[in-house]
């Protein structure tokens, strides 16, 4: 088994022992009685859209593709920083396509 | 004063620079499906049974590689497994909808649509008719997704690959998810997903997806459980 998988499997079950142990403690504190579904739902964007997102940057057929010459990766990092101070979907769109275009044109 | 009407035409303007991303994606799967050999209705049909991009691109390579069907089926459910989530998610704010409502705003849940919409609900819970909202989303998405699937069907192979317009679908889902991280559960949620997602990479039937997610939920409720990381 690879042994970013075996990390993977390893977290994740460490994770969800200690929420399983930690929910009705925590809980029992909190005068606003939020229940522990509509707290983890608040998640449910903020994690499923990485997990989309990175490893079609990081990822490059089937191997971790860590270098300059990842055109995506770098185009996806201005994308990130570019989303992060304008909140503008077209200009992150914009600035992905331009930036990858443009180190394609240049390095390639 | 809301309105269904007026938050039909909001619904339809907020989703439409995302359009763009949505255009090259959709067209992409339609050329995929042409490729892989399925006919032209086939891959229509396809587009609106499935209407769920990843799903339909998973299924379309493997269809290409002569997978065995249940094969083809278990990966593109294990795709769409977010939409669970996505449900559970959505429920609270359409539980007062007829049966109907509920059926059809679920065809049209995507990506886009749940994240966009969400984030509206959660700013005015107690409108009446945001819902509709939802509709001039999801609905503009599913109009613009089937005219840029037939596209793609129709022009087969002649948009060059050298113009990488794949890449716009992952700058889109950044454009929707960055400006969502307000906070430090929020955050560690985003790179823990990401980070378990490229550990998991190489997990069978893009498992990887579904365990990466998992990882960010459970690692921000965590945070968030904890005293002194409240929201605001």
């Amino acid at each position: 088994m690879p042994t970013g998988t075996l990390i993977a499997i390893i977290v994740v079950a460490g994770a969800g022992t200690f929420l399983a142990r930690l929910s009705f403690l925590a809980l029992a504190r909190d005068t606003k009685q939020r229940s522990l579904a509509q707290i983890a739902l608040r998640f449910v964007p903020v994690a499923v859209l990485p997990a989309l997102i990175i490893p079609s940057l990081f990822i490059n057929e089937g191997a971790l593709y860590l270098s300059l010459s990842n055109f995506r990766l770098l185009a996806g990092i201005v994308a990130i920083v570019v989303a992060r101070f304008t909140k503008s979907i077209l200009l992150t769109i914009l600035a992905g396509m331009g930036s990858l275009w443009l180190l394609q044109a240049l390095l390639a | 004063m809301p309105s269904p009407r007026s938050e039909l035409l909001k619904g339809i303007k907020t989703v439409s620079p995302i359009l763009l991303g949505v255009i090259p994606f959709a067209t992409i799967s339609g050329i995929a499906a042409v490729e892989a050999g399925l006919s032209v209705p086939m891959a229509a049909g396809m587009s609106i049974i499935m209407f769920a991009g990843a799903a339909q691109l998973a299924s379309v390579q493997l269809i290409a590689a002569g997978a065995a069907p249940f094969v083809i089926v278990l990966t593109a459910l294990v795709i769409n497994l977010r939409f669970l989530m996505y449900s559970a998610s959505l429920a609270p704010h359409l539980a007062t909808r007829p049966f109907r409502w509920k059926a059809i705003l679920a065809y049209l849940t995507t990506d886009q649509a749940y994240a966009i919409s969400l984030a509206h609900f959660e700013q005015a819970p107690e409108n009446p008719d945001k819902h509709w909202f939802f509709v001039g989303t999801a609905a503009t998405l599913w109009v613009v997704w089937q005219a840029g699937t037939v596209a793609g069907i129709l022009a087969g192979a002649f948009v060059p690959e050298h113009w990488s317009l794949d890449f716009a679908i992952p700058l889109t889902f950044i454009a929707v998810v960055v400006p969502a991280i307000k906070d430090g559960p929020a955050f560690a949620a985003a790179v823990m997903a990401g980070l378990v997602a490229v550990l998991a990479a190489g997990l069978p039937l893009n498992l990887g997806l579904i365990v990466g997610a998992s990882a960010g939920i459970m690692i921000g409720t965590i945070l968030d459980l904890r005293p002194g990381w409240r929201e605001p």
